[in-house]
């Protein structure tokens, strides 16, 4: 046996991670790679009456024909006798990202001379994609990626009347907002000057409060200091006064989204005309993920927990308490 | 307007009005808004070591990660191992590097394959590994599914001692029993009391045997048609090389001008982290810098779903001969829980009944796919 004693060299030391790299944060990149091989899925849906521009708003966003519209064979344009939900799916890409993009478009909403309970179908809708989900996953043989169709985001149209929130606005976001991220929008805004739109916002902000509707991004999501900070420049601006367009002009030598009349150009994308590109940056570019999960770990966990529940309420009839300790807000069936 | 600093943070975009990429949606940035969270949240992942005593199991896990894990360990003489038992010990260190967090867990199985009667040494292996899919199962199907702490193996390191001629019948029972229940990653340790020649000879020997015996190692997944040539070379290279012939070190050696980790004999030093002394960095490389994330996905793709699917059968023909009790007792097969609340025990039970019902339908279900 040699003589190990000889060589001072080898010691039992630590060698610490300033020594090597044990290399854990490319587990980020296999992460990457794995997300880019899947692609993503995004379903937005669109409320608002007849003429709002949601199909424009939806193609202006994505900067392709998306909407109901552009797929909509040679139909006279006519409103609906009842709320029609009409789900159209594009796949999308984008510098190798490939998005699943459906767009949820809701006509006839608002539009009937009577417009009571007319949030109903819409509700109906999302919880029945929530059901689907459920579905899936409580199945035995269960698949590998089950397809998301759970509406991730709505964007409700508010038109620019320039005074406050209608009572149909109103009930619309005090139901919904329960199940789905609602973002309003002001539609339309080339209608408004900026200090009627400032004015307008504000009401709009205040009749929310009010009525207690909360609005993405919710006060209550925010997860540290850091979301929060951010979250509140956002809430400060909410709801965005967006114009829509997907025609181009050429405005000072450069060519622009915009809408042309006599006495100038509205540009979409310029943001001393109008809002919507923090709008489009808000769902696309920085919150995409964020509205996604909250939709997962939060409205989907709270109708998961309430359709369990229902299976065994108490005897004495009162509704199951969520295992978190929240009371049920009300007891809406999954069936509407 | 103080922006957090962060690689990862991409509100620069929002709060200056400067739109560079006019012609892009902006949808790119996916891929950036899913990193965030997850360094935020920071991963998990929990690593299996067995093998018998004294093949460098601990060491190597100290080298792999840089930790020096098993500092307070008592070792056994010989007298006290004559009644040791099979055990189950679990050792979590948190790592961070380079603003990525990792809650790394081994779960050591020191007495394994130690007794002079080895018969069914794996049992208490293969229940552990069972009793995380149970726990997890559980929580998956819980109603408070914000906080699941994910405990299953991911991946399970085999030490096969270099000094005899393949695998003994205790190595390839070991693997059949556990081959469907976790990934089992093979390896050749202590490999620096083998030459060169010897090492190839073992490693053709181990892998035709594997077959043979019809064990399900890990398989690494195939490389993507338009993957880069280097990335493609370097999956082939490893895919080759298996099973991995390895040798750990603690200690410090000074070797051709440098300190790296080593292990100093008279004859000469070997090196962890050089590839022409042992297969240490490619088991590094495959195991934390590029097959982590697949080791947890087919983890939970593949193992966790057979178990549940598995557990989900016994338990509805149970009921079904059961009649439909109205108890809700017999349903899982529990270890007796720890001491928890009221509160606790009660939602517990509340679970348990939705759990009927959901199995109730799935019988259904299943009696409809008979017909």
């Amino acid at each position: 046996m040699a003589d190990v004693g000889k060589t001072p060299v080898a010691r039992n030391e630590k060698a610490s991670s300033e020594f090597g790299y044990v290399g854990i944060d490319a587990i980020l990149e296999q992460m990457r790679r794995k997300a880019m091989k899947q692609g993503f899925e995004f379903n937005i849906m669109v409320v608002g009456q007849s003429g709002l521009g949601k199909s424009t708003l939806t193609n202006t966003l994505f900067k392709s024909k998306v909407s109901r519209r552009s797929v909509m064979t040679t139909e006279e344009e006519r409103i609906p006798k009842t709320i029609e939900i009409k789900s159209i799916s594009h796949v999308i890409e984008e510098k190798g990202v490939r998005m699943k993009l459906t767009v949820i478009d809701t006509p006839g909403f608002g539009d009937q001379i009577n417009n009571e309970n007319c949030w109903q179908p819409i509700m109906k809708f999302i919880n029945a994609q929530y059901e689907q989900y459920l579905q899936e996953e409580i199945n035995i043989d269960r698949k590998k990626r089950i397809s998301d169709s759970r509406v991730h985001c709505c964007i409700y149209f508010i038109p620019p009347t320039g005074h406050c929130l209608r009572p149909i606005d109103i009930e619309f976001m005090r139901h919904l907002s329960k199940v789905v991220n609602i973002v309003p929008v002001i539609s339309k805004a080339d209608t408004l000057t900026l200090e009627e739109r400032d004015f307008f916002k504000q009401k709009i902000r205040e009749d929310l409060r009010a009525n207690e509707i909360d609005i993405y991004p919710q006060k209550e999501f925010d997860e540290d200091a850091e979301d929060r900070m951010i979250n509140e420049k956002i809430r400060a601006m909410i709801p965005f006064a967006v114009v829509g367009s997907d025609q181009e002009y050429q405005v000072n030598g450069k060519r622009l989204l915009g809408r042309k009349t006599r006495w100038g150009t509205v540009e979409v994308e310029n943001t001393t005309h109008c809002e919507f590109a923090y709008l489009r940056d808000l769902l696309i570019r920085t919150h995409m993920q964020n509205i996604k999960d909250i939709t997962s770990s939060i409205y989907y966990e709270m109708y998961r927990v309430r359709r369990l529940n229902e299976n065994n309420t108490k005897p004495n009839g009162q509704p199951a308490i969520h295992a978190n300790g929240v009371p049920e807000h009300e007891v809406l069936s999954h069936e509407m | 307007v103080t922006l957090s600093s962060r690689n990862h943070s991409n509100m620069l975009i929002f709060l200056t009005c400067d739109f560079q990429d006019k012609q892009y949606v902006g949808f790119a940035t996916l891929p950036n808004q899913v990193h965030r969270k997850s360094v935020k949240k920071g991963f998990d992942f929990t690593l299996m070591v067995a093998g018998e005593s004294g093949l460098g199991k601990s060491t190597l896990v100290n080298s792999l990660f840089l930790t020096d894990l098993y500092k307070d360990r008592k070792l056994l003489n010989a007298e006290e191992r004559i009644n040791q038992t099979v055990e189950i010990t679990k050792h979590t260190v948190d790592i961070e590097e380079k603003g990525v967090k990792l809650k790394l867990t081994i779960v050591d199985t020191p007495g394994f394959g130690d007794a002079v009667n080895n018969n069914e040494c794996w049992r208490p292996i293969t229940d552990y590994i069972d009793q995380q899919f149970e726990q997890y199962f559980r929580d998956e199907s819980g109603l408070n599914r914000k906080n699941i702490l994910d405990n299953r193996v991911h991946c399970c390191l085999y030490f096969i001692p270099p000094f005899g001629h393949g695998l003994r019948p205790v190595d390839v029972e070991f693997m059949k029993a556990l081959h469907e229940k976790v990934n089992i990653i093979p390896l050749i340790s202590k490999a620096d009391c083998l030459t060169p020649n010897e090492v190839k000879k073992l490693k053709d020997r181990v892998r035709d045997e594997i077959e043979r015996f019809g064990i399900k190692v890990y398989q690494f997944p195939e490389c993507d048609s338009d993957e880069e040539e280097e990335f493609k070379q370097m999956d082939k290279e490893l895919k080759e090389c298996t099973p991995f012939a390895v040798i750990g070190s603690n200690t410090v050696v000074e070797a051709r001008g440098q300190r790296v980790r080593g292990r100093l004999y008279p004859w000469g030093i070997v090196e962890v982290e050089n590839q022409s002394h042992c297969d240490f960095v490619k088991l590094r490389n495959m195991l934390i810098r590029s097959h982590m994330h697949d080791l947890k996905d087919v983890t939970c793709d593949v193992h966790y779903e057979n178990y549940r699917a598995h557990c989900i059968q016994e338990m509805t023909s149970k009921l079904a001969q059961d009649n439909r009790t109205d108890s809700p007792l017999p349903l899982l097969p529990l270890p007796t829980p720890d001491v928890e609340t009221e509160r606790l025990i009660k939602m517990k039970d509340e679970e348990l009944k939705r759990m009927q019902e959901m199995l109730e339908k799935m019988q259904q279900q299943m009696h409809e796919k008979d017909q």
